[in-house]
């Protein structure tokens, strides 16, 4: 597995199995007090509605669907917009930054072979009340996770690219 | 609301019945179904002929194995009712959606007794393997792997497989705004465990304190084993008649005040607008609105816990204690016992007594209304009940008093 930092995207070798998926724990580039996920990978049924999401990070873009009336992000996909009833909906870019609204630190065996990972729920910074479900990735420590600001990053799972957030590293950003 | 008092008092509660209540009973559901059906019906002191409504919650084959219990076809074919109104299905107020259709069919005529079911043999069904993640079922899929759709493709992909995962995201977000501590959660557990002790059917018994509590493994921050109820196997039912039978009933009835159905924000569990609450927050808005009764005026409280921090969430949004305030409010446990100012979770809840997915709540707010709750019987007044089911973006209450009879 390589880290491509310039796209912000994790690729996963597949060559050890389908759908077993990553083990980005065991590789991560930093010590982690948790896993990045669990040790195998669900993964969405691309449609025509949300293929564009989940396949997004192929670009290293998060992208949401947004109403072309009123600008309103929505989601989950639906072909309609819920503020204005507009039927001109199309994906758009977003930055990729977001805020943890709140998470929970899993420990239960669910999906065997998973050290505790972080669920986080992140809100989007171009429309709050925009969620998702996702993990904290690289997280070192509980403290201060609630309202700490994230950024993207991807995890590819054969043409699906999982979008997973890892802490903005504040003194990166003040030299950039 | 409307001119005149809601449909719903059209309605009250006549039989109730239950089944064997345990862990790996090793029955069929349909086998528990019959017993606690036919214990209704001989309850309500009435035959299977007078019998003409059947609803259940969620209807045949929904969720993981065990949990759906058996539709109404079986259940009617296996009495030959003779049925002017059914209905089975998962969509509506929770567990109470099943009760609350049955309240309607009666107020619009369709139907005079309904019987009301729910059953399940999740302790069965999961032999020793212990609890289960929310499989669901995909397709389409590259390899034997399947993929998923709908909602769980949000969530499933980052290991947020489970309710108590979903719940658990509520419970963080309440510890960081609410200053909640395990201490305080402890105190859902531990009251259940205790009215437990005093119910010969809840598969937990055995004493637990706050240590056992705090010593428990984690399952998903800031929920431990404890927060989790207990799968059990179990059939509990009622039956639901109009009002005018309530007088001729052999047990004092157990009328419907008021039913809580609303669902105003996203129906969503990451979605909705407030994180510290969800559903439960519009449908007890909805029941309140719908009756000149008050929290205060509550005896009785049975609310979900599915998880532990279903009830603290339930308790702000009846409006027991202010937004926040439920850690505080259950804290120490002396509030919510037996003898306290609401008493909560008489029987032991689903966290000891079992999982009869919201309907033992709803059996034992019957048991304690009629005065038969024996050596867990709430001492003093006990007229009005309320019962709360559901969890997330799905919830659905209902206020219940006591008949003369
Ligand atoms: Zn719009």
């Amino acid at each position: 597995m390589a880290r491509d930092s310039r796209l912000g995207t994790t690729r996963t070798d597949h060559s050890l199995g389908r759908w077993i998926g990553s083990v980005p724990s065991i590789v991560a580039s930093i010590v982690a007090m948790f896993a990045n996920g669990p040790s195998i990978r669900l993964l969405p049924r691309l449609d025509d509605d949300n293929r564009f999401f989940w396949t997004g990070g192929k670009d290293g873009v998060l992208r949401f669907l947004k109403c072309g009336s009123c600008h309103q992000l929505v989601h989950p996909p639906v072909p309609v917009c819920p503020a204005c009833l507009g039927r001109d909906l199309a994906p758009e870019a977003v930055s990729g930054r977001g805020r943890v609204h709140t998470y929970t630190v899993n420990h239960q065996q669910w999906i065997p072979g998973s050290e505790p990972y972080v669920i986080g729920l992140v809100e989007i910074v171009e429309q709050p009340d925009v969620r998702l479900t996702t993990n904290l990735v690289d997280c070192e420590s509980e403290e201060g996770l609630i309202g700490s600001d994230v950024e993207v990053t991807f995890e590819q799972h054969d043409e699906v690219f999982l979008p997973l957030f890892r802490s903005v590293d504040s003194s990166k950003e003040n030299n950039s | 609301m409307s001119a005149g008092p809601p449909l719903e008092r059209q309605a009250a509660i006549t039989g109730i019945g239950q089944s064997d209540v345990g862990r790996r009973l090793g029955r069929t559901d349909i086998d528990l179904t019959i017993d606690a059906c036919l214990d209704a019906i001989a309850d309500a002191g009435l035959t299977r002929e007078d019998i003409d409504g059947l609803a259940t919650y969620p209807g045949a084959g929904t969720g993981m194995a065990g949990f759906s219990g058996p539709g109404t076809p079986e259940v009617q074919d296996a009495l030959r009712l003779k049925l002017n109104w059914h209905d089975g299905g998962a969509e509506g107020p929770a567990q109470m959606k099943a009760v609350i259709a049955a309240c309607f069919a009666i107020a619009v005529g369709a139907a005079r007794h309904v019987l009301v079911y729910r059953t399940v043999t999740e302790s069965t069904a999961q032999g020793e393997g212990g609890r289960q993640g929310i499989g669901g079922s995909g397709d389409g899929g590259s390899g034997s792997v399947p993929r998923f759709s709908g909602f769980l493709q949000w969530t499933l992909p980052f290991g947020a497989v489970s309710a108590a995962n979903w719940i658990a995201l509520v419970g963080q977000r309440r510890v960081h705004e609410f200053g909640l501590t395990r201490e305080q959660l402890a105190h859902v557990a531990l009251n259940g465990r205790r009215n437990a002790a005093l119910n010969p059917k809840a598969v937990y018994r055995q004493p637990m304190d706050l240590d056992d509590y705090l010593a428990a493994r984690m399952i998903s921050s800031p929920l431990c084993l404890f927060d989790c109820d207990a799968p059990c196997d179990g059939s509990t039912a009622l039956v639901v008649s109009h009002v005018d039978y309530a007088a001729d009933a052999p047990h004092p009835a157990c009328h419907v005040n008021a039913v809580g159905t609303a669902l105003r924000g996203r129906p969503s569990w990451d979605q909705f607008d407030d994180m510290t609450t969800m559903a439960a927050r519009d449908a007890s808005a909805s029941m309140w609105e719908r009756t000149d009764l008050v929290p205060s005026d509550v005896d009785i409280a049975q609310l979900y816990d599915g998880f532990s921090l279903l009830t603290l969430v339930w308790l702000e949004a009846l409006g027991f204690c202010g937004r926040g305030e439920s850690g505080a409010f259950v804290d120490g446990g002396s509030r919510i016992a037996l003898d306290g100012q609401l008493p909560l979770n008489t029987a032991g809840g689903q966290l000891s007594a079992g999982r009869l997915h919201g309907f033992g709540l709803l059996h034992e707010a019957c048991v304690q209304l009629r005065g038969d709750g024996g050596e867990r019987q709430v001492p003093g007044r006990h007229e009005v009940a309320v019962v709360a089911n559901g969890g997330g973006p799905i919830a659905g209450s209902l206020l219940l008093t006591r008949g003369s009879g």
